[in-house]
C-alpha cells in the first residue's frame, strides 16, 4: 500500500515504517535481554553465572542456552503461523492450530507412546521420536483438512474442515490415552507445552524452520495486504490467489509444526502476539509478520522463564503460563476495544 | 500427616474387633472405608470384584483369589486374575458387566469415578487409598476385617515389614548413603520422599535428591536433577530410552558410569503399586544398588512390551 500522489500519505508512510523499524529495534533487545535472563535463571531461581564451574559451565551451555533460544524460536514460529492465519483467513480469532495441527500432532505423539509397547512397532517408534511424531502428526492433518476441503480456494471450507479435523483426530488421541494411561502424564506434558529438553538440535531445526517461513511469509505478504480487501479485489489486483494459498498454508504448517514438534501445544501465543503488534498502530502485512514473531518470541521466552522461576526448583508447563498471560490479555483488548472487536466480525 | 488420623482410627478399630472376633462367627461386619462412609456386610463376602491392582494383589495373598469374580483393566497379579472378566479401568468401568457378576462387595480406589454410581444400584462399596507405606497397613487392616482374616493380615504385614528390614541389612556398605533420582515419567517426574517409592528407598538407606518438602511427585526442572548429580538413575524401560542424550544429563555421574537401573513392565508394575508386593519392590531397589556400588549396570536386553497398566 504505497501512496503515490499525495505527499501527506508518503510522510504518514514513512513515518510508519519508522516507527515499524523502532519496534523492530525494540523487539530485539526484548528479546536479548530475556535470552539474557533466560541464562540466568534455573533451577535455584535466580543463579546467576558467577559461580565459575564445570556443572555451571555446562547448564549454561547445553541446558539453558539452547532452552531459552529454544522458547524464543518456538513462539516466533507459532506467532508468525498465527499471524499468517489471521491474514490468510481474515479472521481475527484464527491461530496456528486451526487447521488441525494440534490435534494431529497429539495424535501422532498418542499414537507413537502406544505403540511403544507393542514390541514389533516399538523399534520404528524409537526412530521416529515424539518431535518426529508430532511433526508428521501435525503436517498429516493439515494435508486432511486440504482433502477434505477440496483443495484450498474456499475459507469457509477450509475453516469448517479443520475444524472437523481437529475434532476427530483430537478425540482419538484421547481413545488411545484412554485405553492406555501408561501414556497420560507423557501427554499431558505434550498438551501443556513444555520446553525443558530443547537442545542445541532442537535450536537448529527451529531455526532453519524460522528463517524458511519468514522469507516465504514476507514474500507473500502483499497478497495478504491485497486480501484485506476482499477475495475479489485482490484476484482483480491481479494476485495469484490459489497459488500463494497454498504457499501460505505450508508456511503455516511448516512453522507449527516444528514449533510443536520440539515444545508441544503452546497456547494462545500465536493467538495472541498478533494482536498485540496491531493494537500498536495499523501496519502493513510485511511489518506484522515480522514484527508479530519478534513478539511471540519474547512472550514464549517470558513465559519459559516465569514458568521455571515461579516454583523454582520445580516447573510449570509453560503452556499454563502462556495461556494465563494470553486470556487475560484478549480479555483486556476485549473489554477496552468492545466496538472494535464486535465490527470485526460483521467485517468478515 | 493425613494418615495419622485414620492409621490412629485402624488400630482402634482392629483392638475391639479383636476382642468381638472369638465370639461372632456369621455376624455382620462393618468397616469404615477410605471416605469415612461405613460398610456393612451381612457376612464375610462370597464374590469380590477389584478395582484396584493392590488391593486385587492384597485379597490374593491373604489366600481369597478364589472369591474374586471381576477385576479391572489394570489388575495382572497373580496370574490367575488374568482370566477373569475385565471391567475396565477408573474411569470407564462396564457398569453392566460389574452388576451381572452379583459381587457381595466391591473393593475401589478412593477416586473411581464409578463408586457413586454403583451405590446408587445397591452395591456396597469399599473405596481405599492405599499410596503410603502407612496406608497399606491400613488397607491391609481393613482387606483382613473384610475377608475376615484379621490375624492373617497382621502377619502379612509383619512378614513384609521383616523382608524389607532384610533387603536394606544385607546391602553392603559401598551400597547404602548412594543419592538416588527415581523417575516417575519423563517430564520429568521424580518419586519425591513423600511418595511410596521414596519411603522404600528411604528404607534402604538410598539418599533421595527429591526433598519432601516438593511433595511425592514433583514436575522438576531438568537443571535441578544434572544439579543434584545423583549417583544412581532408576527409571522404567518406558521412559530409559534417550535418558542419557537429555541436554546436559551427560555429565550426571549416574549416567556417566552408567548407573541407570531400568525397570522392565513387570518390575515397575510392582514399584508402583503400594500393597504387599512392595517387600519385593525393596528387593528390586536392593538388587539395583548392589549392582551400582559394583559398577555399570546391564539394561535389560528384551524390548520394551508392555500391555496397558499404570504408571510404568
Amino acid at each position: 500500500m504505497r501512496a503515490k500522489s499525495a505527499p501527506s500519505a508518503a510522510s504518514a508512510a514513512s513515518a510508519a515504517s519508522a516507527r515499524t523499524a523502532a519496534q523492530f529495534v525494540a523487539l530485539l533487545v526484548l528479546g536479548a535481554v530475556l535470552l539474557a535472563l533466560g541464562l540466568a535463571i534455573g533451577s535455584l531461581g535466580w543463579s546467576p553465572w558467577t559461580e565459575a564451574g564445570d556443572t555451571m559451565r555446562l547448564i549454561l551451555w547445553d541446558i539453558r542456552a539452547p532452552r531459552s533460544l529454544g522458547a524464543w524460536l518456538a513462539g516466533a514460529l507459532l506467532a508468525l503461523a498465527g499471524a499468517v492465519a489471521q491474514g490468510l483467513f481474515r479472521n481475527p480469532l484464527a491461530d496456528p492450530y486451526l487447521l488441525g495441527c494440534s490435534a494431529g500432532a497429539s495424535l501422532g505423539v498418542a499414537a507413537l507412546l502406544f505403540v511403544m509397547g507393542i514390541s514389533p512397532a516399538a523399534a520404528l517408534a524409537l526412530r521416529v521420536g515424539m518431535t518426529g511424531a508430532a511433526f508428521v502428526g501435525a503436517i498429516g492433518a493439515v494435508l486432511l483438512t486440504l482433502v477434505l476441503a477440496r483443495g484450498v480456494t474456499q475459507s469457509l471450507r477450509l475453516l469448517l474442515a479443520g475444524v472437523v479435523v481437529g475434532v476427530v483426530l483430537g478425540s482419538g488421541a484421547a481413545l488411545l490415552t484412554l485405553m492406555n494411561p501408561d501414556i497420560l502424564r507423557a501427554m499431558q506434558a505434550f498438551m501443556l507445552g513444555s520446553t525443558g529438553y530443547v537442545g542445541w538440535s532442537a535450536v537448529q531445526v527451529m531455526a532453519v524452520a524460522l528463517g524458511l517461513c519468514l522469507l516465504t511469509a514476507l514474500g507473500c505478504s502483499r497478497t495478504l495486504d491485497a486480501l484485506t480487501l476482499g477475495e475479489d479485489t485482490a484476484r482483480s489486483l491481479g494476485q495469484r490467489l490459489t497459488l500463494i494459498r497454498l504457499l501460505l498454508i505450508a508456511t503455516l504448517s511448516l512453522a507449527t509444526g516444528a514449533a510443536v514438534a520440539q515444545c508441544g501445544l503452546i497456547a494462545f501465543v500465536g493467538l495472541v502476539a498478533p494482536h498485540l503488534v496491531r493494537s500498536w498502530g495499523p501496519t502493513t502485512h510485511g511489518a506484522l509478520l515480522l514484527l508479530s514473531a519478534l513478539t511471540g518470541g519474547a512472550l514464549l521466552l517470558a513465559a519459559d522463564i516465569a514458568a521455571r522461576w515461579v516454583i523454582a526448583p520445580q516447573e510449570l508447563p509453560v503452556g499454563i503460563i502462556t495461556a494465563l498471560l494470553g486470556g487475560s490479555y484478549l480479555l483486556w483488548l476485549m473489554h477496552r476495544r468492545k466496538a472494535h472487536f464486535g465490527g470485526a466480525g460483521g467485517s468478515q | 500427616m493425613k494418615s495419622m488420623g485414620p492409621l490412629g482410627r485402624a488400630a482402634l478399630s482392629l483392638a475391639t474387633l479383636v476382642l468381638t472376633a472369638t465370639s461372632a462367627v456369621a455376624a455382620p461386619i462393618t468397616i469404615q472405608d477410605d471416605r469415612g462412609h461405613t460398610v456393612t456386610l451381612p457376612d464375610v463376602p462370597r464374590r469380590i470384584v477389584s478395582l484396584l491392582p493392590s488391593l486385587t494383589e492384597t485379597i490374593c495373598e491373604l489366600g481369597d483369589c478364589a472369591k474374586v469374580v471381576g477385576v479391572d483393566r489394570f489388575s495382572n497379579f497373580p496370574a490367575s486374575v488374568q482370566k477373569l472378566p475385565r471391567l475396565g479401568g477408573l474411569d470407564d468401568t462396564s457398569i453392566e458387566a460389574l452388576v451381572a457378576l452379583k459381587p457381595d462387595v466391591v473393593v475401589a480406589g478412593v477416586s473411581a469415578r464409578v463408586i457413586d454410581r454403583l451405590e446408587g444400584l445397591g452395591l456396597r462399596v469399599l473405596a481405599l487409598e492405599p499410596k503410603s507405606m502407612n496406608d497399606v497397613q491400613r488397607v491391609l487392616g481393613k482387606m483382613g476385617r473384610l475377608l475376615g482374616k484379621e490375624d492373617d493380615a497382621r502377619r502379612l504385614w509383619n512378614r513384609v515389614g521383616g523382608h524389607i528390614a532384610q533387603s536394606a541389612a544385607t546391602l553392603p556398605p559401598a551400597a547404602r548413603g548412594l543419592s538416588v533420582y527415581y523417575e516417575v515419567d519423563a517430564g520429568p517426574y521424580g518419586a519425591g520422599t513423600a511418595s511410596f517409592m521414596g519411603e522404600i528407598l528411604a528404607r534402604l538407606g538410598a539418599k533421595n535428591i527429591i526433598p519432601a518438602e516438593l511433595g511425592p511427585f514433583p514436575k522438576l526442572n531438568p537443571e535441578f536433577i544434572v544439579r543434584a548429580d545423583p549417583q544412581v538413575i532408576m527409571v522404567g524401560q518406558r521412559n530409559a530410552a534417550g535418558l542419557p542424550q537429555r541436554p546436559g544429563w551427560s555429565a550426571i555421574r549416574a549416567v556417566k558410569q552408567q548407573r541407570i537401573c531400568v525397570w522392565v513392565p513387570a518390575e515397575s508394575d510392582v514399584l508402583v503399586r503400594p500393597g504387599p508386593r512392595m517387600s519385593e519392590a525393596a528387593a528390586l531397589m536392593a538388587r539395583c544398588l548392589r549392582e551400582a556400588a559394583q559398577g555399570p549396570v546391564a539394561w535389560p536386553t528384551t524390548p520394551f512390551n508392555a500391555p496397558p497398566g499404570g504408571m510404568r
